[in-house]
This record gives structure tokens, sequence and C-alpha cells, in this order.
């Protein structure tokens, strides 16, 4: 969210509002407004969009691309009028795809004093923040669960966002980047006792549930469970179209063809997690993810080939930690037992 | 030497190449196998294979593909992937041959159209005559011979449609995919209950989606798949001439839970939407067409 707010601040005049933090609430109001059977962060974003349209805003940008993400914004655009919102709606998709001819003029119809030169300065500044993000957030994952005062890593980590927000250039960005890595190694931490491993793999989306935020990392590291997790931003927005081949030629036995969004890098992701002889796979999507459930057969029949473990959550409204927990508590049980054997 | 056997399982996209296929093969001269229509024992044997959380033709497709697997020697399952630009198909169809061939075991006829990178239909039906050591030529004129015989079943299927939209009759347009409408245990019983009332029903698929050059922008500008666009683009060319519509969905479908959803809020006539699940197949559904009707005789 940083990056983007950094972005769009400075390269237009326009005041930007901040999306609050997703609630209960933001999930009621979403699921209230939205048709049945969408994916959740459908409903997500409908409701962050209400929120903000009640805070204040009349623009609102949604992009989009991949699977039906591509579709949203005409129809949450059309959702939202009928509710009586006043606003002008920015679509940066086009047809499924984002183009960047068609971006600068819609971003021109906002502000006329925009300025390409500028932008692309700004764009890339704010993907190299994207990058310095994920970095940090692989940091913090693999050592949240062991953190000494509760809440630590995350109080810093707003922090650290806050002052990201404020550099000024590449340099800037860069020293702001090492002071807080610094300052994180530093945190007080418990002693690890990494008696297994597990990797998590699955659809990007379910980063931004409240229940995925850093929860799993917490549970999983009460019985002592080190973590591998996959995809974040930067893979997505700059790695993946480089990568598709090469993961299509190591799962050659298995899967032919594109599978649609992640579905064919998490297959791939999953034979290199099974071949480095991990303890288990936990799957993440959200309910009613296609692509991702086409993927799930496949998953299947590689983790009984190579005999790993695998467990799969789907999110939905309706789902609470307490669930959540006492499957995963089942999940280390397995684990512990094959071990023992 | 006894013929081979291919098997088409009736099911998803076997109401858009299944005819396609029998005639092609025929002409190879192959045996060509097509499973019984739907019922409750295929769909349970395929909900049991499906996960949990596919869609309905998904499950209906891996239950005939389970009925076919050991009563003939290939089963043609096709991957589509688009058929130009902006021109997509539902993610199902993307990773349909994948998830087939990773869950049985037999030898699996396959195809891809990916008209983007100049993989047509007509490369596709030569690659499978290539396995069977047919020469391109060969393959070429039976492909050539099935699809004339195809337009011509089509054409008249189209001026029927044409004709029945001009009679004087209470007229409903059924918007759906065929593989939903066609299948026995999904829609069959619709259009069953539709005739004993004497109402016309009208398929969203039997109008030809050419007499409307983009038709479907008039409601979604920027749709990008290409089944959901004939059927935007059948309901803008029949919309003056019908009562009411009725939009039938089966469960979890990508597509259509976007889509429906846009068109409804977009039209000023009497529609429904039925959603059709595993667990009731059709139970409750003549209830709700019969006061469908009733808004349809007061409006």
């Amino acid at each position: 969210m940083v990056p983007v707010y950094y972005l769009l601040s400075h390269i237009l005049k326009e005041e930007i509002i901040m999306p609050p933090m997703i609630t209960q609430k933001t999930l009621e109001l979403g699921v209230k407004h939205s048709p049945e059977f969408v994916c959740m962060p459908f409903k997500f974003t409908l409701g962050t969009f209400i929120e903000c349209l009640e805070k204040g805003a009349n623009i609102l940008v949604q992009a989009g691309g991949g699977c039906r993400y591509g579709y949203y914004a005409e129809l949450q655009e059309e959702i939202l009028k009928e509710l009586g919102y006043d606003f002008t709606y920015i679509n940066l998709v086009s047809k499924g795809k984002m183009d960047i001819k068609e971006i600068r003029e819609q971003l021109k119809k906002i502000d006329i004093t925009f300025s390409t030169k500028k932008s692309i300065y700004y764009v890339f500044i704010s993907s190299k923040m994207i990058k310095y993000m994920d970095k940090i957030d692989f940091y913090i994952r693999e050592n949240i669960g062991f953190e000494e005062k509760k809440g630590s890593f995350l109080s810093l980590k707003g922090e650290m966002l806050k002052a990201f927000t404020k550099a000024k250039s590449f340099f800037h960005l860069f020293y702001l980047y090492q002071k807080y890595k610094y300052k994180f190694r530093k945190l007080p931490k418990k002693k690890k006792n990494k008696k297994y491993k597990v990797g998590i793999i699955g659809e990007l989306y379910t980063l931004m549930e409240p229940f995925a935020n850093y929860h799993i990392e917490y549970e999983l590291a009460k019985y002592g469970i080190a973590i591998l997790r996959y995809t974040n931003v930067h893979y997505l927005l700059f790695e993946k179209k480089n990568k598709i081949k090469k993961y299509l030629k190591k799962t050659k036995d298995y899967i032919s063809y594109k599978m649609g969004a992640d579905a064919a890098d998490n297959v791939a992701r999953c034979k290199y997690l099974c071949m480095k002889k991990y303890d288990g796979i936990i799957h993440m999507k959200s309910s009613f993810c296609t692509p991702e459930i086409g993927a799930m057969p496949i998953l299947n029949k590689i983790c009984k080939e190579y005999d790993v473990p695998i467990i799969y959550f789907s999110f939905d409204a309706a789902t609470s930690e307490v669930g959540i927990k006492t499957r995963i508590e089942a999940f280390y049980d397995m684990i512990e037992m094959r071990k023992n054997k | 030497m006894e013929k081979i056997k291919i098997g088409i399982p009736r099911a998803l996209y076997y109401y858009y190449y299944g005819k396609l296929y029998q005639i092609f093969f025929e002409k190879l001269g192959f045996e060509v196998v097509v499973s019984p229509k739907t019922n409750k024992q295929i769909l349970d044997r395929g909900s049991f294979l499906a996960e949990s959380e596919m869609c309905l033709p998904m499950k209906i497709l891996l239950g005939h593909i389970d009925f076919l697997k050991d009563k003939c020697d290939y089963i043609v399952v096709p991957r589509i992937d688009n058929f130009g630009l902006d021109e997509q198909t539902c993610t199902n169809f993307l990773a349909l041959y994948d998830i087939v061939h990773n869950l049985f075991s037999i030898p699996i006829l396959h195809y891809n159209i990916d008209e983007m990178h100049h993989e047509g239909e007509l490369e596709g039906f030569i690659h499978m005559g290539k396995h069977f050591y047919i020469d391109m030529i060969t393959s070429m004129q039976a492909y050539e011979e099935a699809k004339e015989e195809m337009e011509v079943e089509n054409k008249k299927r189209h001026r029927l449609m044409r004709d029945l939209l001009l009679k004087d009759q209470r007229k409903i347009l059924i918007v759906s995919h065929p593989y939903n409408l066609e299948d026995s245990l999904i829609g069959k019983d619709i259009l069953k209950y539709l005739q004993k009332q004497n109402i016309l029903a009208i398929k969203s698929y039997d109008i030809d989606p050419n007499l409307v050059y983009r038709g479907h922008t008039k409601i979604s500008p920027g749709l990008y798949w290409h089944f959901s666009k004939k059927e935007l683009d059948s309901l803008v060319y029949a919309y003056p001439n019908i009562d009411g519509i009725v939009f039938l969905s089966s469960f979890p479908c990508a597509l259509d839970s976007l889509v429906y959803e846009l068109t409804m809020r977009k039209i000023h006539k009497p529609y429904l939407h039925l959603i059709i699940d595993d667990i009731n197949a059709t139970a409750g559904i003549e209830t709700r067409l019969e006061s469908f009707l009733d808004i349809l005789v007061q409006y």
C-alpha cells in the first residue's frame, strides 16, 4: 500500500487518502454489497472503497489483471453508483490487461499538470521500495514468532513505512532500508528451536486477509516450525514473466501449459519443496479462487508421490482464527507422528 | 483389425465441439463412443474425484471421463486458452488438460487453442491426426468437411430461432452456457417446465452472435471472455422481442458471478437468477419459475 501512496502523492497534486486497515467491519460491508460466490479479494476491495468514500474520497483507482481480477472494476463501479456515492472511477485495466499508454491518459484526466518524465523517476523509486519492503517482510515472517515483547516487530514495521513515505531519492531510500534492517536485527528475540520446516504456497491476495497477517507465523512458531514463504509483491510485478517458462520446464512431468494466475508457479514451488524434503506444505487461498482450485489435484498427486503432507486453507468471510488454530495443531501432531515413526 | 475407439465425454466442451469431433473421427475411420446423458451416478462419481470447490460442470465432466475410462482407448480433452486478443476463456478451460491428465491414467488426445500465438482449431485437429500417423492433408479434408456439416446445422438452428422470436406468444430468453442448459441434470427440467406452461424458451446460444456486431459493449465495454461476450450479444439482439429473462448458472462459476451480476443491474425487464449446485440439483426451481411467470403476467 505504501509504495502506491508514495507514487501517487508525488506525481499527482490531489490529496491521497490512505485506506484504513482491513477490519471485521470492512469485510461485513463488502460481503453485504457483493455477489454471492465471487472470491474474497473482491469483497475486501469493495469494503475498503466504501470506507474511503465515507472518509471523503472522490476519485477511486482500481488495478488488476490475470484472472477475473481484471474485471472487478466494472462491477464495483456499478455497485458503488447504485449505493448513491458521487465519485470518478479510474480504471487502470482495459480488457484484463494493464496498458501503459491507457494509464497515462487516465492519469492526465485527473491532473493536467501530470508529467511523464517525473513520474517515470518515481515509478523506479517505488519499485525499489517494493523490493526493500519485501525483503524486510521476509525477515519479519521468519522471526516474528520468536519475538520477546509481543507487537515489537509490528510497531517497528509501522515506523519504517512512515519513514519510507518521506524518502527523497534513491540514496535516501537505501539509507533508510539499511537503517531499519539493522534495527530489526537488533530487536530482542527468543532462541529458535527449529525442529521442523514447512513451506507456505498459495495465492498472493490472502496476504491481505486479517487472519493471514502474521497469524499463521505466530501459530507455527509456537511449535518450533520454521517457514519458507514465497509469494510477494515484487515477484508478481516484475519477476513472473521471466520465470514462468523455467517453471514449466521443471514440472514437465505434471503440467504442460500455463494454468492461469499463480497456479503453475505453485505447482513448481510445491515440487521444489518436496524435493528439498520439507516436512509439510501449507497451501492458502481465498475461497472460490478458480486457478488455485485447478492446481489442487496436481498438488495432491505430487505430494503423494514424494510422501509429503499437505494442508489446504480456504479463507472465507466466516473463517475464524480458532478454526485455523485447531487445524494447524492437528497438522503439527501429524508431522510429529510421522517423524517419530 | 479392430477399430480404435475414441471417447468423447458429454460435458463442458461437448456442447461446442462434440458434433465436430464425432464427424471428424468417423470420417477418418475411428469408432466414436459418446458417454450417456448425465445421471445421478455420474455426478456422484465426479464429486468424489473432484475437489469440493470445483464448479458443477467440472465435476460432471470428471464423472463422464470416469465412466468412459475403460470403454475406449483414447479420450479427447482440449485445452482452450483464447480465441484471439481479448477473447479469453474461463481458467477451468485453461487447466482442463492438466487436471484430467493428472487424475486419470488413460491416454488422452489433446490439442491447444491459443490463437494469440497462432494455434488455431485447424492446427489442433491436424495435431490430433498426427498422433495416429494420418497425414496433414487427409485430416485437413476431414476437418473441413466436418466443419461444413456443422455450419449447415448451425444455420438451420439460427434461422429457426429468428422465426421464433417474431412469434406472437409469451417468450423468455434463457441466458446460460450450453453445458448448463443442455445438461440433463442441470437445465433440462427448466425447459420441460416452460414447455408445459406453453411459453417459448429461447436459448441464448441459439441466436447467431454475428447478427449484432459488438453488441456486448452496450452492457459491458471491458468484457474479455469469449463465451460471455456471445451471450451478451444475443441478449442485446433479442432484448426488444422478449418478455422476461432467466439467468442460469451453476454454483461457483467464476465468470457468471461477475458478468450476470453486472447485466442484471443494467436491464429493465423482469429477470430471474437461478443458481444450481450439486446438493439439491433442481429442487425448488419449479416454485421459483412459477412465481416468476406470475410476475410476467402482471408486468
